[in-house]
């Protein structure tokens, strides 16, 4: 027989008993995380004729559609001496990565209710599982976002170091609500056409098609509110460099309220995850 | 070693359902009801209460007060009629649900097997899900990869292994999922009637490993129907009613207390009376004439059925059988289909040997009514006689016709061997 190298543990299951084992379990359930994640990825793009291309048509034909619809037709103003196309596509990045985490968490829960209904793993890894497609997808439009540099010829400078920086951050803005949401549609089932309804809004809301400078000075702060505008003005600063000055302000709105909703999905998250197979 | 594994105290676990009031046709009371309906659910939207699909919600406990203790290496199970809350018991002990009351204490690495195949995923391979399954079910990748060859061998697709398992036959799939399942090996075990599936002789091979499992020292709670493969393997019985335990000792103690748990807790209901009629007791029986709330598809259904009747001439028994859905899908009437009314005075035992049906594995239950002879119900009684099928097998294959599949109920059995005449000749 194999031995294992789980050690022997003692565990109390109590009605409302917070579980001082959860965070060790995530660490022992790490395989499972992976494996969900690898799953994901595997079957994503099975039994489609052009496969991991459509991660890359989407981005590309998004970026194409917002340049000549914000760009030449609405003649918003870009960013310096910026290419309107990098600048949607600095924004579409972060905003596809965010959209489609939220997304795709949220209905993560009960779209896994088999394995939720019959066996024991700490859930909080299947929402966290969905972000890996989510940046396998944005490895990809980073690819692009390289090609439409060149094409336009330009040339980053030491902000592109801090990329790294704003991408976990787009997660944690996304992964907040996600986790949040996840847990409410395990419950009311209404969420699941809220979700989809809030980020078709969001996508005009948001700084994506054009750039935040466009927003009066004066609302800035407020704009700021919706975490995801701090995200997209951390993308465009890394990305088109002094041509996007950082409004600090603005940015530290945005990221404390990303930390309230991430704080907010986490706890909602853990308080009901121990129903969720009642209600599943 | 004999220290105690496992002790529950004071268990239970309540539910809260909801009941659809009969559907109505007028379109301003429908209107009425649905309005009633949402402003219930918006309350308890803002209580921060779960939504309750019905016009009527209803608690119920399916565990209450069980208390018990499990010492390492024992291997025990746990019987009771269908919604007597083994699952649900194995559930919480699985740390699916969350017990309404009461604690559990484990000690020791805990996997449980509630159902085979969990996880599997229709567009990987048949490699690819063994890894997946193994990590749902709490192996690690080393663990899987030390026992591979060996799930794979036992499994016997070792030529399809990266085919995705969509291209599977509905047996190869279930038997690649028993063995992944039969090769987790932790320090406690609980296993749901899973390995009751499956043809006779991967039924048997199935067997021959729990019982392997249960002599090499580990802890092994077992629910299951099959009596007889409960006595052959596990010494210690639990034996659960309406969500209480009621009998836990040795194993033979719990399968007599078993069945007349059975036969006795039809008698002690009361189901009321009609006006001129009382449907007292009935019972589906098994091969010995025993009662049981199992049914062997393909078999004679064996029913009794005990009724009063008073100053009424000419009464008949109906029965509706339905489905889990509640659907009906079988209907007898001893007036019309054998023109033998009921005598009108007295209390009667009717035998009933029904044709076999081969029914698909899933629950069902009689509705049992006595009508007059214009057909007007006298005592109706709905669910009268629950029971459930636990395994159909049309072709002796490992392939169970589940109810849930959508097929229908029955599996249609040929009334001689399959004729097949070619008109053309053989391709070269």
């Amino acid at each position: 027989m194999i031995v294992s190298d789980r050690p022997s543990q003692r565990l109390i299951l109590e009605a409302g008993r917070a579980d001082r084992q959860y965070w060790a379990d995530i660490w022992r359930y790490r395989e499972l995380f992976f494996i969900l994640a690898w799953r994901d990825v595997a079957v994503r793009y099975k039994q489609t004729v052009i496969g991991l291309a459509w991660a890359f048509v989407r981005p590309f034909v998004t970026m194409v559609v917002f340049t000549i619809v914000f760009g030449k037709l609405a003649r918003l103003p870009t960013e310096g001496d910026a290419p309107y196309a990098v600048l949607v596509f600095a924004g579409l990045l972060p905003w596809t990565l965010a959209s489609s985490i939220l997304s795709d968490a949220s209905n993560s829960v009960i779209t896994n209710s088999q394995l939720v209904s019959k066996v024991y793993f700490p859930r909080i890894i299947i929402p966290f599982a969905t972000v890996m497609v989510a940046l396998v997808d944005f490895g990809v439009s980073l690819l692009i976002l390289i090609g439409v540099m060149a094409w336009y010829g330009v040339v980053p400078d030491w902000h592109i170091l801090l990329l790294p920086v704003f991408v976990v951050l787009a997660v944690l803005v996304a992964i907040g609500p996600a986790l949040w949401a996840a847990a409410m549609i395990v419950k009311y089932r209404d969420f699941r056409f809220i979700i989809p309804f809030v980020i078709q809004v969001g996508l005009y809301v948001s700084p994506v098609g054009f750039s935040t400078k466009v927003v009066p000075p004066e609302w800035q702060l407020l704009y700021s509110v919706n975490p995801i505008v701090g995200v997209i003005d951390g993308f465009r600063w890394a990305i088109l460099g002094g041509d996007s000055p950082l409004y600090l302000p603005g940015f530290a709105v945005s990221m404390l309220v990303a930390a309230g909703m991430l704080w907010l999905g986490i706890h909602t998250f853990r308080r009901t995850e121990r129903g969720f197979a009642d209600l599943i | 070693m004999s220290d105690v594994v496992i002790r529950a105290e004071k268990l239970g676990k309540k539910f809260v359902i909801g009941h659809q009031v009969e559907y109505s046709a007028i379109l301003g009371e429908a209107l009425v009801r649905s309005a009633r309906g949402m402003a219930r659910r918006a309350v308890d939207m803002l209580r921060g209460r779960a939504v309750v699909e019905g016009d009527e919600v209803e608690e119920f406990w399916a565990l209450r007060d069980v208390d018990f203790e499990i010492r390492r290496g024992e291997v025990v199970s746990i019987i009771g009629h269908n919604g007597a809350g083994k699952t649900t018991l194995l559930k919480i002990l699985s740390r699916i649900l969350e017990p309404t009351l009461g604690r559990v204490e484990l000690n020791g690495r805990v996997a449980s097997l509630l159902e085979v195949g969990t996880g599997f995923h229709q567009e990987l391979t048949g490699r690819e899900n063994i890894f997946l399954n193994g990590a749902i079910l709490g192996m690690t990748r080393q663990e899987v990869l030390a026992r591979f060859d060996e799930i794979v061998d036992f499994s016997g697709v070792e030529k399809f292994i990266d085919t995705p398992v969509k291209r599977y036959s509905v047996g190869m799939y279930a038997r690649l999922a028993f063995s992944v399942a039969a090769h987790l090996e932790t320090e406690i075990l609980f296993v749901d009637e899973v390995l009751a599936v499956g043809d006779a002789e991967f039924q048997k091979r199935c067997l021959d490993r729990m019982s392997a499992v249960a002599s090499a020292g580990r802890t092994v709670l077992f629910v299951s129907h099959n009596l007889a493969a409960v006595a052959a393997l596990t010494r210690r019985g639990i034996v659960l009613k309406g969500g209480r335990l009621i009998f836990d000792g040795p194993i033979e103690n719990a399968i007599a207390h078993y069945s007349a748990s059975l036969s006795k807790g039809k008698v002690s209901r009361d189901w009321g009376r009609g006006h001129h009629s009382a449907i007292i007791s009935a019972d589906l029986l098994d091969a010995q004439g025993m009662p049981t709330d199992t049914y062997e598809p393909g078999t004679p259904f064996n029913l009794r059925i005990e009724v009063e009747t008073a100053n009424m001439p000419g009464l008949g028994l109906e029965l509706h059988l339905r489905d889990a859905n509640n659907l009906p899908v079988g209907f007898y009437s001893s007036s019309i289909f054998s023109q033998t009314p009921l005598p009108s005075q007295g209390r009667h035992v009717c035998t009933l040997s029904l044709q076999p049906l081969f029914l698909a594995s899933g629950d069902y239950s009689f509705d049992i009514s006595t009508n007059s002879l214009t057909i007007v119900v006298d005592h109706a009684v709905a669910n009268a006689i629950p029971f459930r099928v636990a395994a159909s097998s049309p072709g002796g294959i490992a392939y169970d016709f589940k109810q849930s599949l959508g097929n229908g109920v029955l599996a249609m059995q040929l009334a001689s061997p399959l004729r097949i005449d070619s008109r053309s000749p053989e391709p070269a």
